[in-house]
């Protein structure tokens, strides 16, 4: 990938064991080390108070950081104010000037600049085409609905050719198809610019379509750093897990670790499963096992020495596409299985009894 | 306010007895202050309705009142140290007031609730309490019967009013506006006087009217702390009540009434096309 070769050369944004505090106790980012490649699209994903927001304030320079350096472009940032940094920002609530009309929010930061007028009007013009907005320049925020007004803030932090931008959740408030228009959008207009994006999310769909990488964060640490397939198939502990997508878990005691398989002996049935070791060290070792929903088969031809599970169905939804499958299995009855609409696909009803399996790769051990 | 068709008996008795609270609530308010309108055109010297003017004969009225206002050298006076020392107050009041309750307004400033009972406490204490305690101050200082310690004295009635007016305004502000101008590469000044103020401006003019109301109302203050050469319109009213007996008041009253309804319909005017302007989004 061409983003982790630049990035290994230098970084261009930079936390290094950042940490923040609002109140002196407790740390809301705990010890954060990034490094933003430039041109990178990166994602902060997490659930609300997980730090993600205060990571990007802390870079806006809204907030300070407590301990650690910031770095953009090699020069450290801690203590320089938000009006000389220089990055571009789309809020969450878009912030658009309501007394300026879209031109005039557009035209202020070239005016903070001393940007000329004719020079002005050429970058606005360029700057409103580019997100499909040109020839709304006479009207105030308030004519414009919330896709057109996100649409203005993106290209007001645009306008001045800044080389990182950052954005807070600026999807959050609009309805799902103008939200995956303007995924598309924004990734297309950072790609073709080539700027390094900061984005932070809660919805983890937009964290995967949208991000080179992304940052998982949970209670003020980076669970996960990795690009959006990595992120998804290999979770690297239960909460990037349960976190990223749909996803079972049944708890147990490793009872044999070799390599890379081991056999999981679960809790409610004592039945046998194989797994792929991820974060379990020993047997005995306690273990949350993960699968995801679609990479389950019902009975299974796996091989001899593989382990099955039984099932039962306990309800079956037709979701047009794929059909969703809840099973009670070693005891759990949330277990959830997605199967494609073939033609040749069997369509259970509650009450059947099958055998369930599973490749041992696609069962991941992690922490409890 | 139509009743419902479904209105009971009691509810039809209720609406038209509350019609006719509002009504006496009204009358109550605002009848002291319409009679004097008539009165001042009043031909006699005297400050009861003549038979004449009951009976609306037009030589029972006259603008000899009005004449004795423009012309007397006394209320020529006090009506141009009003004017001078009135809008001077109100600047004063209004600077001080909005930075102080953009200041107030910020969530880390320590002790605000304090800093903000402290500064609106003129509009709390009773006003002689406030005018001796003038006094007393300006006197050590030296400033007692001076122009500007009746101009300081004024602004400091008025703070009140704009600090909690801007502080109103404010409420509605969105903190994002100031980030976005921040981000946008606008340092702490630019970002004041070119999001901020505009945004703020309806909350400000508002409170400046007040603060200039107050100036140009205001008399027991300025009897403290003025001398014979600040003598304002209220002043002047206040002398001509007690020891003249003289209809111009009422004539002075009625102007006063009408600069008044005037100020206040223009500045609502000018804050409905401002909002108008910036559509349905909060100030």
């Amino acid at each position: 990938m061409l983003v982790l070769d630049t990035r290994s050369e230098q970084a261009f944004v930079e936390f290094d064991r950042v940490q923040k505090s609002y109140d002196g106790e407790t740390l809301v980012v705990k010890d954060l080390n990034l490094a933003i490649g430039k041109g990178e699209f990166l994602t902060m994903l997490g659930p609300s108070g997980s730090g993600k927001t205060t990571c990007l304030m802390m870079l806006a320079g809204f907030e300070t950081a407590t301990h650690g350096e910031i770095r953009l472009d090699g020069k450290e940032i801690n203590n320089i104010p938000p009006h000389k940094r220089g990055i571009g920002m789309v809020f969450q609530n878009y912030a658009l000037f309501p007394h300026m009309t879209v031109a005039e929010n557009l035209a202020f930061p070239l005016e903070v600049r001393n940007i000329g007028k004719s020079e002005r009007e050429t970058k606005i013009k360029r700057a409103l085409d580019m997100v499909q907005m040109g020839d709304f320049g006479g009207r105030r925020p308030a004519q414009l609905s919330g896709g057109q007004q996100q649409r203005i803030a993106l290209a007001r932090a645009l306008v001045f050719e800044p080389e990182l931008v950052l954005m807070d959740e600026p999807l959050g408030a609009l309805d799902k198809q103008l939200r995956e228009t303007l995924q598309f959008e924004i990734t297309r207009l950072a790609h073709d610019l080539g700027i390094t994006v900061v984005y932070v999310t809660h919805d983890q769909t937009e964290a995967l379509t949208m991000s080179d990488r992304v940052a998982v964060f949970d209670d003020g640490r980076i669970q996960q750093l990795a690009a959006p397939d990595e992120l998804y198939e290999r979770p690297e502990n239960s909460f990037v897990a349960q976190f990223i997508g749909e996803n079972n878990t049944l708890e147990g005691t490793v009872t044999k670790l070799s390599g890379d398989r081991c056999i999981v002996k679960l809790d409610q049935t004592g039945e046998h499963i194989d797994a792929l070791p991820v974060n379990v060290k020993k047997e005995g070792d306690r273990t949350l096992v993960s699968i995801r929903p679609e990479r389950v088969e019902f009975d299974p031809q796996l091989g001899p020495d593989a382990h099955t599970l039984d099932a039962e169905v306990l309800e079956f939804i037709y979701m047009g596409d794929v059909f969703r499958t809840r099973l009670r299995v070693a005891g759990r009855d949330d277990f959830i299985v997605k199967t494609r609409n073939r033609a040749d696909q069997k369509r259970l009803s509650p009450g059947d009894r099958i055998k369930i399996g599973w490749l041992p790769q696609d069962c991941r051990a992690l922490d409890t | 306010m139509e009743l419902p068709p479904y209105a009971s008996l009691g509810e039809k008795i209720w609406h038209y007895t509350y019609l006719v609270l509002c009504g006496l609530i009204f009358f109550f308010l605002i009848a002291p202050i319409l009679t004097i309108i008539p009165l001042s055109f009043n031909a006699e010297n005297f400050f009861t309705f003549t038979p004449g003017m009951l009976a609306l004969d037009p030589d029972a009225y006259s603008l000899k009142h009005y004449r004795d206002f423009f012309t007397n050298s006394q209320w020529q006076d006090a009506m141009w140290n009003s004017i001078k020392i009135a809008p001077v107050a109100t600047l004063i009041s209004v600077g001080l007031g909005t930075l102080a309750a953009v200041g107030l307004s910020q969530s880390h400033v320590p002790f605000r609730r304090a800093i903000m009972a402290i500064l609106i406490s003129p509009m709390i204490v009773p006003l002689i309490i406030s005018a001796a305690g003038m006094y007393f101050f300006y006197s050590r200082l030296g400033m007692q019967g001076t122009y500007w310690g009746v101009v300081l004295a004024h602004a400091a009635l008025g703070i009140p009013f704009v600090i909690i007016t801007v502080t109103a305004t404010l409420v509605g502000f969105d903190r994002s506006l100031t980030r976005a101008s921040a981000n946008l590469g606008a340092g702490p000044v630019r970002t004041f006087f070119k999001v901020q103020m505009p945004l703020i401006l309806p909350g400000v003019i508002s409170g400046g009217l007040f603060a200039f109301i107050t100036s140009f109302d205001e008399v027991v203050v300025v009897l403290f702390v003025g001398s014979a050469g600040q003598k304002t319109l209220p002043w002047q009213m206040f002398i001509g009540l007690r020891e003249q007996i003289s209809p111009t008041i009422l004539a002075v009253a009625t102007i006063l009434v009408t600069i008044s309804i005037l100020l206040l319909t223009g500045v609502e005017l000018l804050r409905r096309r401002s909002e108008k302007m910036r559509g349905m989004s909060p100030g």
